[in-house]
């Protein structure tokens, strides 16, 4: 490790302890436990949009698969650890199908964009219309809308009668999310990732390097697919419900709001996006009188116009400049062409 | 006789109804300095792009080192040992100097290794001071020679540049040169010019396209005497 990497490593350390153990002062542990779920959701399409360049307009999709394999493996299984390792890879797996053909494929990034949305709302579609009782998977009633209630949660490896929910389930969820953030850090900083943030900023030249896009690039997708496949477990198991709403437009939409606020391009805004506007929707949700959605929507387009470059970037400039302009500028890594734009 | 290391044969490539390359047969030793030049539109830049992969020609063949490359992925062809500097330049705009060159050299290399070779190549094409500066904050001028770092970088045998000179000062020109040169003990250079006095310096044999077509291919002198290459070249250039 050189020395920066130790010093980031610490930092991200220290301020995750920080954060994990002081969040729960100001805010109920419960709603922290859905918040932690949607960060890590909105890290996994700010790996690979805000660093790998992919738009996925469906990321949302493996959010759901993670949630549902969640509680399928678990209904049939009995116990949660193998349903949480394969809420990882069923998505992953999934996502290393679709990106292969979307990526060998050639589709450019509007096609790419409009298939993984297609495919969400499919999935979405198609789970609406599981209620007979003929849609089971193994022990595993789909449910159609209503979804499937009733699987094990979360237990301590090995130990099926040792719950993990309520406070516990918190510091479980969050040092998750700050392990993954580690792990994607550490991953950014490998060559598979310069590599990928190289193909973000010009894939022709990266090709012209003689490195394989289409292969880097259905790579970090199912990486990205795995940690929302991760995220949708957590969420499965704080819900104890997994419904087909985890799959729609509407899920889609926000975790890009999410990124965007947050800061595109950088590791901590899609988390910090996710847990403002979530915990904003919540608290807009104890009232009927303006429409959260209405907010959402403003709060996107004012981010758009004023703050285009997310929550994230602003905050590491304002931390560079109260410690002194001395000292060298946090690094910022400029959002991808065109995002900046809307 | 030197290995050849470049042969079209019949290569064309159609856009709708414009042919902009049409029909060409070209050879290049190992090693060998050659000159393209021809007025705009001619189809060098096209011509470059069916060598690296970047489009496919509707006909002809390309072979590099006796293989036939035709219809090859662009990272194929490239992980052969073969580099371009496209004319306007190609680099990753968001990323330092160093991360450029870096990537170019990490594809032969391991990480350590890649950093050497960036190191090297950065002193060597006197970058050092800009070296963490991203290249969307360089002059052309400076982005160009970045990007022939990144083509030096990887170490390739065969090298196609693509109008490497323009926007430079005099000085950066010279130096281009001597780095060409350099390049040549162990790489095929193609490049494109329209600065005869950079092409003269170079003295290198020159082959001339015109549509599409190769005009003639013969010695720097020899090609500026000719009366119908000045006709259709350096008359209407001057
Ligand atoms: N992608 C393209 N689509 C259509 N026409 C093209 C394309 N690229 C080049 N051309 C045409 O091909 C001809 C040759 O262009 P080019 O290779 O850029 O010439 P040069 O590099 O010699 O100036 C021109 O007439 C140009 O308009
Ligand atoms: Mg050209």
């Amino acid at each position: 490790m050189t020395g920066a990497t130790r010093r980031d490593t610490a930092l991200v350390v220290i301020l995750g302890a920080a954060l994990i153990l002081g969040l729960p002062l100001v805010i109920d542990t419960h709603v922290l436990t859905l918040l932690v779920a949607y960060g890590m959701l909105a890290l996994s399409l700010g790996l690979i949009w805000g660093f790998g360049g992919v738009l996925c307009f469906g990321q949302a999709a493996f959010f759901g698969l993670g949630a549902y394999t969640f509680a399928i493996a678990g209904i049939n299984i009995g116990e949660s650890t193998l349903p949480l390792i394969l809420a990882v890879l069923v998505p992953a797996g999934f996502a290393l199908v679709l990106g292969a053909m979307m990526f060998y494929g050639r589709l450019g990034d509007v096609y790419l964009a409009v298939i993984t949305l297609v495919v969400s709302l499919i999935l979405f579609r198609w789970l609406n219309t599981t209620a007979g009782p003929a849609y089971v998977i193994g022990n595993a009633r789909l449910g159609g809308f209503n979804g499937i209630p009733g699987f094990p949660i979360l237990n301590v490896p090995g130990r099926p009668d040792l719950m993990i929910w309520g406070e516990p389930l918190y510091y479980a969820a969050a040092v998750t999310l700050l392990v993954v953030f580690l792990l994607v850090s550490w991953l950014l900083r490998s060559s598979f990732g310069r590599i990928a943030i190289g193909i973000r900023e010009n894939e022709e030249r990266v090709a012209l390097l003689g490195y394989d896009i289409r292969a880097r690039k259905t790579v970090l997708f199912a990486i990205g697919a795995a940690i929302a496949g991760l995220a949708g477990a957590l969420y499965a198991t704080w819900a104890e419900v997994v419904t087909p709403t985890l799959f729609s437009l509407q899920q889609s939409a926000e975790i890009i709001i999410w990124c965007i606020v947050g800061g595109l391009g950088t590791r901590f805004g899609p988390i910090l996006g996710a847990a403002v506007l979530a915990y904003l929707k919540f608290a807009l949700g104890q009232q009927s009188v303006i429409d959260n959605m209405f907010i959402l929507g403003l709060v996107l387009v004012l981010f758009v116009l004023f703050l285009p470059r997310g929550i994230a970037p602003e905050l590491a400039r304002l931390g560079a400049w109260a410690t002194g302009s001395r000292r060298r500028p946090a690094r910022r890594r400029p959002p991808p062409a065109g995002v900046a734009d809307g | 006789m030197a290995e050849t290391v470049l042969e079209t044969e019949g290569l064309t490539m159609r856009f709708g109804g414009v042919v902009a390359v049409d029909n060409v047969s070209l050879k290049l030793a190992a090693r060998e300095l050659r000159c393209l030049i021809g007025p705009n539109g001619a189809g060098k830049s096209t011509f470059f792009k069916c060598l690296c992969g970047l489009l496919t020609p509707t006909d002809g063949r390309v072979y590099l080192r006796g293989e036939d490359t035709t219809g090859w992925e662009t990272h194929q062809i490239a992980a052969l040992g073969v580099g371009i500097k496209m004319q306007v330049p190609s680099v990753m705009d968001g990323l330092s100097v160093h991360e450029n060159i870096w990537m170019a050299a990490r594809r032969h290399d391991d990480t350590a290794g890649a950093n050497d070779r960036a190191e090297e190549v950065i002193a060597r094409l006197a970058l050092g001071p800009i070296a963490r500066s991203p290249l969307a904050r360089l002059a052309h001028g400076e982005r160009q020679r970045v990007e022939l770092g990144i083509v030096m970088a990887a170490d390739p045998w065969l090298v196609l540049l693509d109008e490497p000179a323009a926007g430079m000062t005099a000085e950066e020109v010279a130096r281009m040169g001597e780095i060409i040169r350099e390049m040549t003990r162990t790489a095929a250079v193609l490049i494109v010019e329209h600065d005869m006095q950079f092409i003269r310096a170079l003295a290198s044999t020159v082959t001339v396209f015109h549509r599409g077509r190769v005009l003639m291919e013969d010695h720097v002198d020899r090609v500026m005497a000719d009366p119908v290459v000045r006709d259709v070249y350096l008359g209407k250039q001057a």
